[in-house]
């Protein structure tokens, strides 16, 4: 499976019990619902002293001196750190490490952190860090993309004038052409609030000093080991090999923990600067500060279309207030703009984005990376569009289908293309072509629907960081007792890869589920893998795990054939049992091949692996890599709401979602993703917004920052699409980001079917609803003056 | 300052020197080593600390330890019997009403006190029930769906 067009192509075999295709409950549930899991902060550690972070209440200042001389002093107190522990900036782009795990020089948000302490317990600790004293002269401080980029604006960060991180400009095909071209084009303009993970489990990380030996042991909730590793051994000048990192259970990430984040190198720090133990327990609101959300972004949207819907051109200027820091602000900003391609078929497409530097949080990735708000603008505008042709949001959208395969004008390929067949069934689902804007108003209710299509990628094909390694390794072994163990890197972060991963290896070795245990997340135990990120896990390690157990299968063949007396050929293989080719009397249990197999060799270890070849990754143009995938997801879905007229408040009343998977590996699973990322867009369509006052969090708890509850959360009901990804294991691409993004566009839409008005601005709050209606009355009543 | 505190703790009678300030969610997590509660806020935001408190739900990182002297209190690891799974840890299991798993203690402890209340709730007082317990990962469909299935089942002898 290592090539597109290698020979080994695994086709699905549906075992209800066991094998991929299978509604499986986790591998790891039991532990989940019995309150048997351990995360981070629950991992036993009785010696640990309490770690705590001194953080700047000022947005943007000069560091003059801290003073830790007091707090040092404090009986209990084992270590105070500052910015001078640490001299590294680090960042999880190699060409933009600009943070510093502790402020030197400057602070650049409220919340940046200056100094830390470890003590013996949580009161010392306080003591301490009130004893610390900061002196710093004040900066001007930005807030706000377009204030940070007015000229004379101090700048946040050194060689970054106009406080801007990147920009980005290109043009693929003729767009001065493709409107010159159009009989319609519109440009229209685009808000979204700034969005935050806000997953359930606080940050926390615990880290062991070995004094002795000099080496680093850390548990984090990260969902990138491997990036972390590396950060520790940059930051604390460590050598890789003395540093472990373990990731336990995780309380879901989001993308809030694809980057090493600064807890974590603190926690590091202190654990050093101790001698000991530290565990650095995050609060709901420092896990807000830590941000790494979807940035306040501002949209200029230009369309061309032919009156037949097709479309001939579209521009967009994206500006994204990026925060504090880079991280991977320069990932988002190309995002934005490559994800313009690979849903429909647009001749020629331009793009300026811009990310901007302010006195916030660093934003960073996020469910549906940097494509979200740029698809909320896309298909809003597209609705638009269509209306003044006179037609119907699915027909547009079916005259600008691809044809799989093909290759974007951006140099995206495009290998498997479900849309059709998701948008027919959303149609019927919905019963859209009887209901769409005909919807009966209910008192002061008004009734509407909506629907939208987006895409998302199945692992960025190129990684991060270019080691010439494979993209994904799996190694299993196989011991004495007949079980095979699965070790893997990929960090389950609640989506499940643990169980995919085993579904697949039960897949193609045949066993069952009882022989097989995975073991995740242990640098010391598990193969390097690059994290869970860009929806990358169940395509690369998937592939890497179902080369491993083909690689395994081969291995216990031949020790069958061996055992039987039969050449390869002449076994037949059914997983728990393998017997000569038409003679099933001859035949072998499991645990007899195994004990063969370790004959003259002992334990058997087996490795998978997976590379995306160099074709997929990407166009040759700069920040080309961005957005290449071996494989599309594609989502269609349909919003139907009821809105108060007079109250502006909106209710979801249901959901129709229809993802192309590829193949569902796991159906269940598949659903839990969708209606997952479907309900995450709502969050940011209707509610979730974070707000900052001169730079001061407002909302850093779960009840300020508005958080759908179960009451006000619709049913969302899941079709799967399998349009069999050439590439994919079993066919599969991802299923976990791609729903969210066609949320925001798809509830303006049926907002604008109950209500007549259109709202370009999210989230789309009862507010913003209840003014749009009241400026329609009023210009209403104004041209009603005009005629008289 | 440190007092007595006599309470039953998944059935088990205890007695323990707890801090008159200690929180619930503290005893049970630190002093007596139940981490299956789990705080995911600064109070009383996010319901992930919920534990029956004589047969009701409550926020234990909302509840001074004191405050449940003589109570039966319960919590996730004490759902579970020799018999196996309860059923509606079965049930989020099964249908998975819990993906990262983070907020499943409480919310299966928030649903344990429904379906005592109410053994046949319709889907409103589910989510009424349940109002308080976020969830980041399921949109919620799921987890409605693993009360149902619940409240489906026999109930264990």
């Amino acid at each position: 499976m290592n090539a597109p067009d290698s020979e080994v192509r695994h086709f699905r075999v549906r075992d209800e019990q066991r094998g991929v295709g299978a509604r499986l409950p986790f591998v790891d549930g039991v532990e989940k619902v019995t309150g048997t899991a351990r995360y981070t902060a629950d991992l036993p550690a009785p010696n640990a002293l309490v770690g705590m972070i001194l953080r700047s209440p000022h947005a943007h200042a000069e560091l003059l001196d801290v003073d830790i001389g007091d707090a040092l002093k404090l009986p209990g107190v084992h270590a105070v750190i500052t910015g001078d522990e640490c001299d590294m900036p680090y960042g999880v782009i190699p060409i933009a490490q600009n943070e510093f795990p502790l402020a030197r020089g400057k602070v650049r948000y409220i919340g940046d952190p200056i100094a830390a302490v470890a003590a013996v317990d949580e009161a010392t600790a306080r003591l301490a860090l009130s004893r610390i004293r900061v002196t710093v002269r004040e900066l001007p401080a930005y807030f706000k993309a377009a204030d940070a980029r007015q000229p004379g604006a101090v700048a946040l960060h050194d060689k970054k004038p106009d406080n801007i991180e990147r920009e980005v400009h290109n043009e693929f095909g003729d767009t001065a052409a493709g409107f010159a071209a159009a009989d319609l084009v519109r440009e229209e303009c685009y808000e979204s609030a700034e969005v935050h993970h806000a997953m359930m489990e606080p940050n926390a990380a615990l880290a062991a000093w070995d004094a002795e030996r000099g080496h680093l042991t850390l548990w984090s909730v990260t969902q990138v080991p491997y990036y972390v590793h590396l950060t520790l051994a940059r930051c604390l000048k460590m050598e890789a090999a003395r540093i472990r990192v373990i990731k336990p259970f995780s309380g879901g990430g989001f993308g809030h923990r694809t980057e090493c984040l600064n807890f974590e190198v603190i926690c590091a720090l202190l654990a050093r600067a101790a001698r000991g133990t530290v565990r650095l327990l995050q609060t709901r609101e420092e896990s807000f500060l830590a941000h790494r959300g979807r940035p306040e972004s501002q949209m200029r949207l230009k369309i061309g279309m032919k009156r037949d819907g097709r479309l001939t051109a579209c521009q967009l200027e994206m500006i994204q207030r990026g925060g504090a820091y880079g991280g991977y602000g320069l990932v988002t900003i190309l995002y934005a703009g490559a994800l313009l391609n690979g849903l429909y078929d647009i001749p020629a497409v331009k793009y300026d984005g811009y990310r901007v530097y302010t006195n916030t949080p660093a934003c960073g990735a996020m469910r549906g990376h940097g494509t979200v708000n740029t698809r909320f603008a896309f298909e809003s505008l597209l609705d638009g569009m269509a209306a003044e042709l006179g037609l119907d949001p699915f027909e547009v959208r079916r005259r600008n289908l691809l044809t799989a395969p093909t290759d974007t004008i951006n140099g995206l390929k495009v290998m498997s293309y479900g849309l059709p067949e998701c948008l027919d069934w959303v149609e019927r689902a919905s019963a859209w072509k009887e209901r769409k804007g005909r919807m009966p108003k209910l008192g002061n209710v008004g009734k509407g629907l909506g629907m939208s299509c987006s895409h998302f990628v199945s692992g960025s094909a190129k990684p991060v960081h270019w080691s010439g390694e494979p993209h994904a390794v799996i190694i299993l072994k196989l011991d004495f007792d007949a079980s095979v163990t699965i070790l893997t890197g990929a960090a389950d972060i609640g989506q499940g890869s643990s169980t995919i991963i085993t579904q697949i290896v039960a897949e193609v070795l045949g066993i069952d589920f009882h022989r097989i245990r995975i073991v995740a997340n242990d640098s010391a135990i598990t193969p390097k893998d690059n994290g869970s990120y860009s929806s990358r896990v169940s395509y690369m390690v998937g592939n890497a795990a179902a080369q491993a157990a083909e690689n395994m299968k081969a291995l216990l063949v031949a020790a069958a054939a061996r055992k039987l007396g039969v050449p390869e050929a002449e076994v037949d293989w059914f997983g728990e049992a393998a017997a000569v080719a038409g003679d099933p009397d001859r035949q072998l249990s499991f645990a007899q091949i195994a004990e063969e197999a370790l004959v003259g060799t002992g334990t058997l270890t087996v490795k998978g692996t997976f590379t995306c070849p160099p074709e997929f990754q990407g166009g040759k143009q700069r920040g080309g890599a961005v957005g290449s995938t071996m494989g599309f997801s594609y989502t269609a879905q349909a919003v139907e709401v009821s809105v108060d007229l007079d109250l502006g408040k909106v209710t979801v009343d249901k959901v129709w979602a229809a993802i192309d998977c590829g193949f569902a590996l796991n159906p269940m699973s598949v659903e839990g993703q969708v209606q997952g990322a479907v309900w995450m867009g709502l969050g940011q369509a209707m509610s979730e917004e974070t707000v900052y006052e001169n730079g001061r969090h407002l909302c850093p708890n779960m009840l300020d920052y508005r958080v759908p509850t179960i009451v006000e959360s619709p049913d969302i009901e899941v079709h799967i699409v399998e349009s069999i990804d050439p590439n994919g294991p079993f066919g599969a691409k991802e299923a976990s980001e791609g729903s969210l993004s066609g949320f925001m566009s798809a509830l303006a839409a049926a907002v604008e079917d109950a209500t007549g008005q259109r709202l370009r601005v999210l989230p789309i709050t009862p507010v913003r609803v209840f003014d749009a209606l009241r400026e329609a009355a009023a210009n209403a009543a104004g041209a009603e003056e005009n005629r008289q | 300052m440190k007092s007595l505190l006599c309470l039953t703790v998944n059935g088990r009678q205890r007695e323990d020197a707890v801090a008159e300030n200690m929180l619930l969610i503290d005893y049970l997590r630190e002093q007596i080593g139940l981490t299956g509660t789990k705080q995911g806020c600064d109070g009383g935001e996010c319901g992930a600390c919920t534990v029956l408190v004589d047969d009701k739900p409550r926020l234990a990182c909302c509840t001074l330890a004191h405050g449940v002297a003589g109570c039966r209190v319960e919590t996730i690891e004490g759902c579970a019997s020799a018999d196996g799974l309860s059923r509606l840890q079965r049930a989020f299991h099964e249908h998975l009403g819990t993906q990262c798993g983070f907020c499943t203690p409480g919310m299966i402890m928030a649903a344990e006190g429904l379906l005592r209340a109410n053994p046949h709730p319709d889907q409103a007082e589910i989510r009424a029930a349940l109002g308080g317990n976020l969830c980041r990962c399921t949109g919620y469909v799921k987890i409605i769906e693993s009360v149902e299935a619940a409240a489906g089942m026999p109930e264990a002898a």
